[in-house]
């Protein structure tokens, strides 16, 4: 258990390394971009003093190695800072929309997981054959059309025409988690077509690479059927490439759904952070950079770790 | 005939071809075999790769690899046919009435899995007994075939034990459903030969145990001739010659038999040292990058112009980091390697062209030591270019020399390797390093992945060379047939040391030391009731001791 556990360490501290090092460069790009944010603030008709007290007082007279010890240090507290824009709390303002964000994509997830990774298994099984076939041309055209065009066509036939679901996305804290679900029916139907041939195709093809070992061969001749052979003997030898795509998946399910997010209308992080970005809202677009990164870091660390714990011969040496 | 266990009548297999550059074609690889294996009776099936013996083995479950299919004929076991079921007939014949036992344990093994999960999957999938029962039988299996602590020995995974386990626990996955018929394809030639040994006697022991019957096959006639009671002898897909072992070894009626029961008995008469060596190594150790142990400790030989120095040893023993020291791919951490009269740089970086020229090398996969782009012409004239900057007609002519001493004609220039046969391109590899007119070739196993005969051409070729070019060889190998057909003096090497040294009719004589004894009659003869002269031997010498 030595070893696998030693990896597992470096791999942890490897993606906190990461993950400062994004924090210095999210600070260091908004830096760079051009203007001023005492202007923009005061509009253009401040005067030289109140554009001076602003500076002051938001605190960018300070060195910029100052500026970001103290907001990184503060975000690890929790204390985003205030939105220039309304002078809300950001990490109040976030905290709601991550959740939504989170509970579409623990949705989409919950759906779009299991069945990619069915769908590659039955690919596999019928490998050439029709069911292979069709699996993969419906997977393939869905992810080739554009998000808001399948986003619409959606809303149209599900929630114009057959009226299943609402086609506006709304969703908040008093609804019960029925009507929250109901609510965001077609956006999670929309997520998984998006994110499901990637899931399915590194599916079927890490197993047709293990396929060709000759333990495959000595279950097939102990009797067993194909499918037995598929999930019993390829599965667990290919855990390892399938759940790097599906935990990059999920992290496009958090950080990219920003077109979906618009396209129903669903207070998450993505529409927060569009909004912010149009209106030049220094602290906010820094802050959701960092829990985005956070996200995706956190996601790449855990499907390799998955990897190592997978690994006999690391969890088992000699 | 109530007793016939498996009789094939007429089996005949087909397979597709894809000859380059034309269209896919059937092919029969298997043209009408017939014979009939009563119950607890071993056929042992032997010929050289490409012979169907593997594919006639498969058949018996009716399988077949990759797109090998069973085009005629009939396969009864236990009184039916079983190419009639279908596929849901097969399954349930595999793994519960016949099963299988691979040529490599190490890969037919789940990586995944613990081998005591494996090793009952079968009987537990075919309701041939509980799970319990089929534990309790999985640790009496390999408490019988000698596995160290077979209560826990199922816990394990596959890369926690060793090659020579893995093959008898291979063994006991394929008795643990208490077969009728067990096909063993190839179960002991992945092994050391003292590993072997121990394999053969287990396998042997539990075949006579079980009552079970068996196919054995190998394209080892020494092997085959200790477990089975008849052998078929086949070649391309045909009956050579089948008949009881005893009349097989010591009577056969063919041709082709007779070749190969008289296999590996080439005569080299040994040569005796000069005062100058061409290579000498003095007090060699090394060790690999990164780590603190030596791999190699105080090596020193010699070898002499125009003769061969084999060393020999076991998987593991240090004979190819040897070669890599030598070659300077492996830096050694002491000790000095003197070649033409001159000290060589120890490091490859450091050694100037005409040490790289004059030590040249052959490897044991000639396929994967060529460029499958290359045809036979660019492979062999790139050495002419860089060593002698031979250009147009004179590299053309000099190429067609070369083809010549390896009894190859030109015709064979603008093919690839992929159109040649496994002698064909060791050959080819041989060309490459005579074509820079070396005064040593090493060469790594060059052998060991070829066919008995096939072998055997290579080491007269090698043979031949050497009184005309008067190159020197050292020949690593695990072979000790190979060694007494080619050595002018031998060193022994086990775990990183030289254990014995000197001309070859003094290592192979008495006295020997525990460990070349140990390895010399570890050696399968041609001879029937051999194993079990070598096992009471062993059994008597450990109880006097």
């Amino acid at each position: 258990m030595g070893s696998a556990l030693k990896l597992v360490a470096q791999r942890v501290a490897l993606g906190l390394l990461l993950l400062l090092l994004v924090s210095g460069l999210i600070f260091i790009g908004t830096q760079l971009l051009p203007g001023d944010v005492a202007q923009s603030i005061l509009g253009q008709s401040a005067t030289p003093e109140a554009l001076a007290n602003m500076r002051r007082d938001l605190g960018l007279n300070e060195p910029a190695l100052t500026r970001y010890l103290s907001w990184l240090f503060n975000a690890l507290q929790g204390d985003l800072g205030t939105a220039l824009t309304n002078g809300q709390d950001i990490a109040d303002s976030i905290s709601g929309r991550m959740k939504n964000t989170l509970f579409l994509a623990f949705w989409a997830a919950i759906i779009a997981v299991p069945l990619a990774i069915f769908l590659g298994l039955l690919a596999v099984r019928y490998r050439d054959r029709w069911p292979d076939k069709m699996i993969s041309a419906v997977t393939l055209a869905s992810i080739s059309i554009p998000e808001f065009l399948i986003g619409y066509v959606i809303m149209y036939v599900v929630g114009v025409k057959l009226r299943w679901f609402p086609s506006v996305a709304m969703i908040n804290d008093g609804m019960s988690l029925g009507e929250k679900l109901s609510s965001i029916a077609m956006p999670v139907m929309v997520l998984t077509l998006v994110v499901l041939a990637h899931m399915m195709r590194m599916t079927r093809a890490a197993i047709l690479n293990v396929m060709q070992s000759a333990y495959i061969e000595t279950a097939e001749l102990k009797g067993l059927n194909r499918f037995q052979v598929i999930f019993r003997h390829a599965f667990p030898n290919s855990v390892a490439p399938i759940v790097n795509v599906v935990m990059l998946n999920l992290a496009y399910l958090v950080v990219g759904v920003v077109v979906i997010e618009v396209v129903f209308t669903y207070p998450g992080m993505g529409q927060y952070l569009v909004d912010h970005v149009a209106k030049r809202d220094v602290p906010v677009v820094q802050a959701c950079g960092l829990l985005f990164a956070a996200v995706y870091i956190g996601l790449n660390m855990v499907a390799d770790i998955v990897s190592i714990l997978s690994n006999p011969r690391l969890r088992h040496p000699k | 005939m109530s007793d016939a266990m498996l009789e094939m009548r007429d089996l005949r297999i087909g397979a597709t071809a894809y000859p380059p550059g034309e269209p896919p074609q059937d092919i029969e690889i298997v043209h009408g075999i017939s014979f009939t294996l009563q119950k607890g009776k071993v056929l042992g099936l032997i010929g050289e790769s490409g012979a169907g013996k593997s594919t006639i083995g498969l058949a018996a479950l009716g399988y077949g690899r990759g797109g090998v299919k069973i085009t005629g004929g009939e396969v009864w076991i236990n009184g039916r046919d079983i190419l009639k079921g279908g596929l849901r007939g097969l399954r349930k014949l595999r793994g519960a009435e016949v099963t299988y036992v691979a040529q490599s344990a190490a890969a037919a093994f789940n990586p995944a899995k613990k081998l005591m999960e494996q090793v009952i999957e079968a009987a537990v999938h075919h309701n041939r007994c509980s799970k319990s029962e089929a534990e309790a039988r999985a640790v009496e299996l390999f408490a019988k075939l000698g596995l160290p602590d077979p209560e826990t020995f199922g816990n394990r995974y596959p890369h926690q034990v060793s090659g020579g386990q893995l093959q008898r626990a291979m063994t006991a996955l394929a008795l643990c459903p208490q077969p009728d018929l067990v096909v063993f394809d190839e179960p002991t030639t992945a092994l050391d030969v003292t590993t072997q040994i121990e394999v053969l006697a287990a396998i042997k022991e539990a075949i006579r145990d079980t009552g079970v019957a068996a196919l054995y096959i190998t394209h080892d006639l020494a092997v085959v001739a200790q477990v089975s009671d008849d052998i078929m002898v086949l070649r391309d897909g045909d009956k050579v010659e089948y008949g009881p072992t005893d009349q097989i070894i010591n009577a056969p009626q063919e041709d082709y038999t007779r070749a190969l029961v008289s296999v590996r008995s080439i005569n080299h008469e040994e040569k005796s040292p000069t005062p100058d060596p061409v290579l000498r190594v003095s007090g060699i150790s090394a060790r690999y990058k990164g780590t603190s142990f030596d791999v190699l400790h105080d090596i020193s030989v010699d070898l002499h112009p125009g003769q061969t120095l084999a060393v020999v040893g076991e998987s593991g023993s240090g004979k190819s980091t040897l070669a890599r020291v030598i070659t300077g791919l492996l830096p050694p951490s002491k000790g000095e390697i003197e070649f033409s009269g001159r000290t060589l740089s120890p490091a490859l970086e450091g050694r100037p062209r005409e040490d790289l020229r004059e030590l040249q090398m052959i490897y044991q996969m000639a396929d994967v030591a060529m460029n499958p782009r290359q045809t036979v012409g660019t492979i062999i004239g790139r050495p002419l270019e860089f060593y002698f900057n031979m250009r147009g007609a004179e590299k053309r002519q000099r190429i067609k020399e070369l083809l010549e001493e390896i009894e190859m004609g030109d015709g064979f220039l603008d093919r690839y390797p992929a159109e040649l046969s496994g002698g064909q391109k060791q050959r080819v590899c041989i060309a490459r390093a005579l074509a820079a007119k070396p005064k040593m070739i090493i060469c790594d196993e060059v052998t060991s992945a070829l066919d008995p005969l096939v072998a055997d051409g290579i080491l007269k070729l090698l043979l031949n060379l050497q009184k005309i070019e008067g190159v020197a060889y050292l020949f690593i190998t695990h072979d000790l047939a190979t060694v007494r057909a080619i050595a002018d003096s031998i060193a022994v090497m086990h775990r990183g040391k030289v254990v014995r040294y000197g001309p070859k009719s003094q290592v192979l004589s008495p006295p020997f030391d525990d460990y070349t004894d140990l390895l010399l009659s570890s050696v399968p003869e041609m001879k029937l009731g051999w194993l079990e002269e070598v096992i009471a031997h062993r059994k008597m010498e450990s109880a006097g001791n």
